[in-house]
């Protein structure tokens, strides 16, 4: 395995920077396969936001004295440093929100409901995490907007034979997720946000998974909104981000009403702040946004491409490793189109009960319909057992779950 | 891991006890466990205030299907009032094994369906927080 990973790519000292894969569970060291549900965070990150509670803390955007000062200077640092990560043109098309939930919820109930008429329609796929489907439905009760699918082929990518019909000059916003949180898929968003912009629509990119795992540049994708959690990509729980296009934000009403988001308030009418503040109502998670401003200053000096790659070598030996056991069930596409996350099944044992036994084996998968009905019910599993990657994850880690899933075997065998 | 799957466990999820349907239940109750997909079916036959007959259906984990057809054993020829008296602890006593707390909806699943069942009986509304 060690030829395989690219030079510049220490997983000896990488490891070394995150103090919680060093435990024993049940015995056994611990190998963590579940980071897209949530991710570790480097001793950086959890400094940094200590530091901050014990040395800069008090509110943002209100004291003029030295305190909040320090502490409106570093939020607006990390906000910074999280434009120039994405490509974004402007730090004020920057949004903290609590995570990538909170940033599409913002958009459909914003922009939705201010811009969507009867018989418009949205355009999603198959595959999406409930957070990117179920606001549509709510915004699509209310305005009485249609939504449709991209179908989900035999292999789990999406069938984009028929995109042409699905999108129409009645579609008003395409909203994809870059990778499936399943099945792994990386999906061609640049394509299909250059066909959608060919009918004038928007399209809204859940980046859950991408952000933290490759190369995101929101210019180069040609996309209008772009949702992401800091806690999947090193940064702590509580803050995530929506980046949107300036003049788009700046068109949209607020979301949440409140302080900072306002200019002036009279009793009966206000005006609103300036972008970002328009849609950051109160006072925001700042320990945490500055915790995830330091994650991407961790993530771009191990490099974005070198962790894609570190990732895509892991998930061909893991892939290899597991087609190898008798009776076990692999879902999703081939390696070149996807990452670091493998669902499978083995027969006759519940997905639940394959993650206990490799629980006590010191195994961290995650086992359930991984907030994702629809695409569960097309794989026809009511559940899969899932093992994901990041830039810690080590081959040995795989051999210690290929180990577990044969010890499952034998005792449902 | 070989204490927690026990062999009493593995052998219930295998082979549910009072597997199938009743003709003519007193009482049907279907539960689901979002968290994983489990799902199962309870009738109950009830005469003279005694549970005389139990059918059970499911799919899920091996928790949660061990833990029903215990169940159904256990509360056969119980009158109404001992069933309505189940708890949480009778169901891992019942187990006999430690249950984390997120594996708990699923080794609570066939007590909720049988109690919400009994309490639907007497027209009384059941409320899970009882069994957490
Ligand atoms: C693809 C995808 N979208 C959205 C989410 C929701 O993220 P969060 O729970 O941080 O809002 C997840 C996380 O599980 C995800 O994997």
């Amino acid at each position: 395995m060690t030829q395989m990973i690219a030079p510049q790519f220490d997983l000896e000292r990488i490891r070394a920077d995150f103090p919680i894969l060093h435990q024993q569970v049940h015995g056994h060291p611990l190998a963590y396969l579940d980071s897209t549900a949530s991710s570790q965070k480097p001793a950086l990150v959890i400094d940094a936001m200590n530091d901050f509670y014990r040395r800069t803390n008090a509110n943002v955007h209100r004291g003029v004295y030295q305190l909040s000062e320090q502490a409106t200077e570093a939020m607006e640092q990390a906000r910074a440093k999280i434009a120039r990560f994405i490509g974004a043109r402007s730090v004020r098309e920057i949004i903290f929100t609590r995570n990538t939930t909170e940033s599409i919820n913002l958009v459909a109930h914003a922009w939705g409901r201010a811009n969507l008429r009867p018989g418009d329609r949205i355009l999603l796929t198959e595959m999406e995490h409930h957070s990117n489907l179920v606001p549509w439905q709510i915004v699509a009760q209310a305005t009485g907007a249609e939504l449709l699918f991209i179908p989900v082929d035999g292999t789990g990518r999406l069938a984009l034979d028929g995109l042409d019909r699905l999108l129409t000059e009645r579609t008003k916003l395409v909203a994809l997720t870059h990778m499936s949180n399943v099945l792994g898929t990386i999906n061609p968003v640049k394509v299909i946000a250059a066909a959608a912009k060919q009918v004038g629509a928007l399209v809204l990119v859940d980046g859950a998974q991408s952000v933290p795992h490759f190369p995101v540049d929101v210019g180069e994708l040609g996309i209008d909104f772009l949702a992401f959690s800091g806690h999947k990509m090193c940064g702590p729980t509580g803050v995530g981000v929506l980046w949107g296009r300036k003049p788009l934000l700046q068109a949209m009403p607020p979301f949440l009403g409140g302080g900072s988001m306002i200019r002036s308030v009279g009793l009966r009418s206000s005006s609103w702040n300036d972008l970002p503040h328009k849609f950051e109502a109160g006072t925001p998670a700042i320990a945490e946004a500055i915790g995830l401003g330091y994650a991407v200053d961790y993530l771009a000096s191990v490099g974005m491409d070198a962790i894609h790659q570190a990732e895509q070598q892991l998930t061909q030996y893991a892939v290899e490793r597991l087609q190898g056991i008798d009776g076990l069930t692999l879902y999703g596409p081939a390696v070149a189109e996807r990452g670091g996350v493998l669902s499978f099944n083995l027969a006759g044992v519940h997905a639940h009960d394959v993650a206990a036994v490799l629980d006590q084996q010191g195994v961290a998968v995650r086992a359930g319909h991984h907030c994702c009905q629809p695409l569960m019910e097309l794989l026809d599993a009511p559940a899969t057992a899932r093992a994901s990657f990041y830039l810690y994850t080590t081959p040995a880690e795989i051999d210690q779950l290929v180990r577990g899933l044969e010890k499952c075997k034998a005792i449902f065998g | 891991m070989d204490d927690f799957y026990q062999q009493n466990i593995l052998d219930h999820s295998r082979h549910p006890r009072n597997s199938g349907r009743l003709d003519h239940p007193s009482v049907s109750r279907e539960e689901m466990n979002p968290l994983c997909g489990d799902k199962l079916h309870i009738d109950l036959q009830i005469d003279d205030g005694v549970v005389t007959a139990v059918g059970f259906t499911g799919r899920g984990c091996a928790i949660s299907q061990a833990a029903a057809s215990m169940l159904t054993e256990e509360i056969k020829g119980k009158s109404v009032a001992e069933v309505r008296a189940l708890s949480k602890d009778d169901v891992l006593g019942l187990l006999g094994i430690p249950i984390g707390y997120t594996r708990l909806k699923c080794a609570l699943l066939g007590l909720k369906a049988i109690k919400v069942g009994v309490y639907n009986l007497a027209d009384e509304e059941f409320d899970d927080d009882e069994l957490f």
